[in-house]
């Protein structure tokens, strides 16, 4: 892995603040083209450090976007010479780390900011309300799709239908009572590790 | 800084301080484990009942329409409309700050374990539960349509196209916002539209979509 020169850290800082304002749909659908940048095209790390920064974020809690970050920790870390080159690759690290994740949450933080004071000043317009109005089923549909998407990732009926009472059950429990999502969190968890599902 | 905007169905509740924006979205996002929208819904509109349903609509409406992580748009929303800039920040701060320490934290150390059968056991049960927590929240917020301008058909068609397009066409959500979206734009301006046109006509009190002055 190459040394990066201080116009290397402002292109990843650039390319993270232009897929910023492309990521309609959430973090996760830019993924495709930071890894065409950063992996094929500048070879900034490896294809293992990518996937593993994906696995991480949606291992720990929090929101999937600190994947952002992780990419950017092991273009630091990969800059120093590595995890073993002390405790200056750890400081690039981390300063790869903040590049990455501010880059890509200020512009459209910003954006965020902007439409929220714009819309409540302008929040008795015929054209805001009915844009709430007509939005909401779309997201109705969309959060249902969401969750469709993931339960039919599971395919294969001989060995997945536990999972699928798993996410039926979890489906019903959300739906109609007030147990604290934790439990039904920490149950999957435990089930599968145990691997009943 | 600036008192809740929505008129219409106001909620008992409003964050008193930055502070409490902080920890509520840092609770937040501690329990998000691939499933925050769910959790989200749990945490501001049941438990500490900052934003009504049909409110929590309209926000994520706007936080999925905008570039951007969809729970990052919604605490930037919801801080900002009650305490300014510095509201903006402790939400977002509250969201990033622990759990990006955490997850630099499992990047740093012992990393491999991610790898292990053990734990790739555990996030297949976790994706299930996410799965089912997203569908019953979908299945929950369906019942905040009662009240929507456009009326029941009109909404029950958008929910079934919208699912349809995305779950079995697979078409990108920028075409179903854009095409779905615009449609269901119009069709809602036109029926408030004709709905203020006939109160003024009227009687001004039969007109619900228009908040008291």
């Amino acid at each position: 892995m190459n040394q990066l020169s201080p116009a290397d850290w402002l292109t990843l800082l650039a390319h993270c603040a232009a897929l910023s304002l492309l990521a309609v749909g959430g973090a996760i659908t830019t993924a495709p083209d930071m890894h065409r940048f950063l992996v094929d095209s500048r070879h900034w790390l490896s294809d293992a450090q990518f996937n593993h920064s994906i696995a991480i974020a949606q291992a720990t809690p929090g929101p999937n976007v600190l994947y952002v970050g992780l990419i950017g920790w092991h273009i630091g870390l990969n800059a120093g010479g590595g995890a073993s080159a002390g405790p200056w690759a750890q400081t690039l690290a981390l300063a790869g780390f903040a590049v990455a994740q501010l880059g890509y949450l200020l512009p459209s933080g910003l954006l965020a900011y902007a439409a929220t004071r714009w819309l409540h000043r302008h929040r008795q317009r015929l054209a805001v309300r009915a844009f709430k109005a007509g939005m909401a089923p779309l997201v109705v549909g969309l959060v249902l799709a969401t969750g469709w998407l993931l339960a039919a990732a599971y395919d294969q009926p001989a060995r997945d239908w536990r999972l699928w009472s798993l996410i039926g059950a979890t489906n019903w429990l959300v739906w109609r009572t007030r147990i604290h999502l934790l439990w039904l969190i920490a149950a999957g968890a435990g089930m599968g590790v145990l691997g009943w599902v | 800084m600036t008192p809740d905007g929505h008129t219409i169905d106001p909620t008992p509740n409003t964050p008193r301080s930055r502070a409490e924006l902080f920890t509520a979205f840092l609770w937040l996002a501690l329990q998000g484990f691939g499933g925050v929208l769910a959790v989200v819904q749990r945490e501001l509109v049941e438990k500490r009942r900052w934003l009504t349903e049909r409110q929590f609509i309209d926000d994520w409406a706007v936080a999925q329409i905008l570039p951007g992580p969809n729970v990052v748009n919604l605490a930037i929303m919801l801080g900002a409309r009650h305490f300014g800039p510095g509201g903006a920040l402790a939400a977002l701060a509250g969201l990033l700050l622990l759990p990006g320490a955490l997850t630099l934290a499992v990047a740093a150390g012992a990393s491999t374990w991610v790898d292990t059968a053990a734990v790739q056991n555990g996030l297949r049960g976790v994706g299930a539960v996410a799965a089912g927590l997203i569908l019953g929240t979908g299945l929950k917020l369906l019942s905040s349509l009662r009240f929507n301008a456009m009326g029941a058909a009109a909404c029950a068609a958008l929910v079934l196209l919208t699912f349809a397009a995305t779950a079995v066409w697979r078409v990108p959500l920028p075409w179903v916002l854009a095409l779905l979206g615009s449609a269901a734009c119009l069709w809602a301006a036109w029926r408030l539209h004709r709905t203020a046109a006939r109160c003024t006509a009227d009687a001004p009190q039969r007109d619900q979509t228009t908040p008291a002055p």
